[in-house]
């Protein structure tokens, strides 16, 4: 077996461009300098390379062939670096590694997306657009901190021409801010979903995801219905070193994606 | 998930449902509609059918500050229920509101006359206005989408 078919070894990406999407955060666009790795599906992560700085996981935000798009928030030494990285250079891939989003063919859709959370989730959103007349309620819920911390506003508006319900709420608003004010559960009752037939998909910071999940059971949605994406260190994407481990889970091969009744037992284990 | 002005409505009994609503008279308020000010005596409250109201207070230096905004099917007001009956925040209307509107002192008199119904009343606004507020607070108390204390790239997002 070879080390790109074990995804041990990176391979190395060009950055097409870097754009900023929020004070911290940046959209990254990366395409194969060489042989590409197989292709990626919503949800699935790649452990991304700044040679010099060390590696990190992103989810991947759009796929395009195999060009991917990954959005990085600036909090350390390796983010900050991608999150920097000049159009032309080089950055090491590896994956692609884990679950994706199981996007069903028909049924509403609800989507649940906190802060940066977004971002895995838009490839689910654009994907149920794209063949909007399949799918019957479209939901988009998203919380972020504050007004200047939502991801591209300008194509969450796209998404509500296109057919979505799409409603924002910040917990800090600015001067100006119109709109809701609060944590994204609180649009749940908005939603305008059949619960029974929904098909949800939360991603967020961990405490927002076991809130939403809880309030969408509590609103009849079937737990094996509902789709979280989890968050554990990930190292070496392959199983093998363990940093990901959540109970008999790991993460890197069983997640970062799981249905809420598989997730719901683990993540109410203390220290876990 | 619930059809408009049916969250709050919605966990009523139909029986107690119908004696609240037997309260009611529709309303409307504009946009930028003050709809009653802190520290005021509290002797309405609604039930929003379609718009959006913010929940305010008011802060030395920095004016009216958003605490929360309320929408379709949410209660708005409850210190109606609960002494010393007056407004612990301000309420202005963001979005034109359709709601039912009732005078307090009659719910109140029918509360301590039908135990049943301000039981089921009671809990009902304990649970469905109070509580979830009261948890969604305490998550935003979290500050979640901070960055976080402890620096982790380790983790896709």
């Amino acid at each position: 077996m070879t080390a790109l078919m074990t995804g041990t070894l990176p391979l190395p990406y060009r950055v097409v461009r870097t754009a900023d999407e929020t004070p911290d955060t940046a959209g990254i666009v990366l395409e194969p300098s060489g042989t590409p790795l197989p292709e990626f599906c919503p949800g699935q992560f790649a452990m991304v390379y700044a040679f010099g700085a060390g590696d990190i996981p992103l989810s991947v935000s759009a796929v395009d062939g195999h060009r991917l798009t990954l959005t990085v928030r600036s909090v350390g030494a390796v983010s900050g670096a991608l999150r920097n990285a000049a159009a032309g250079s080089t950055v090491g891939v590896r994956g692609p590694f884990g679950t994706g989003w199981d996007v069903p063919a028909d049924g509403d859709v609800l989507i649940v997306a906190g802060g940066i959370g977004l971002a895995p989730l838009r490839p689910v959103v654009r994907r149920v657009l794209a063949a909007r007349e399949r799918y019957g309620q479209v939901a988009v819920l998203i919380g972020a901190r504050g007004p200047r911390d939502l991801l591209r506003p300008g194509e969450t508006r796209e998404w509500q021409e296109a057919g979505a319900r799409v409603l924002t709420t910040v917990d800090r608003p600015a001067q100006g801010w119109s709109g809701d004010v609060g944590v994204v559960t609180m649009l749940l009752d908005r939603a305008a979903v059949a619960p029974a037939g929904t098909a949800a998909f939360v991603c967020g910071p961990e405490v927002m995801i076991r809130a939403t999940a809880r309030e969408l059971v509590h609103r009849s949605v079937p737990a094996e219905r509902i789709q979280v994406s989890l968050e554990r260190t990930m190292h070496c994407g392959t199983g093998h070193c363990g940093h990901c481990q959540l109970g008999p889970l790991l993460l890197c091969l069983a997640g970062p994606v799981v249905p809420w009744d598989r997730a719901r037992p683990l993540l109410s284990v203390r220290e876990l | 998930m619930t059809t408009a002005g049916q969250q709050f409505l919605g966990a009523l009994s139909a029986a107690h449902r119908d004696r609240l609503l037997a309260f009611a008279r529709d309303r409307s308020f504009p946009a930028g509609a003050r709809v009653f000010d802190e520290d005021a005596e509290a002797l309405r409250f609604w039930i929003l059918r379609s718009g959006l109201v913010a929940l305010d207070a008011q802060v030395p230096g920095q004016g009216s500050v958003v605490m929360e905004t309320l929408g379709p099917g949410e209660l708005l007001g409850w210190s109606w229920l609960f002494e010393p009956y007056r407004w612990h925040l301000g309420a202005q209307v963001r979005e034109p509101v359709e709601a039912y509107e009732f005078d307090a002192p009659p719910v109140r008199a029918a509360i301590e006359e039908d135990p049943a119904f301000g039981l089921e009343l009671t809990r009902c606004v304990a649970s469905v206005a109070i509580g979830r507020r009261l948890r969604a607070c305490r998550i935003r108390l979290l500050d979640l989408y901070g960055v976080p204390h402890v620096p982790s790239e380790g983790s896709p997002a």
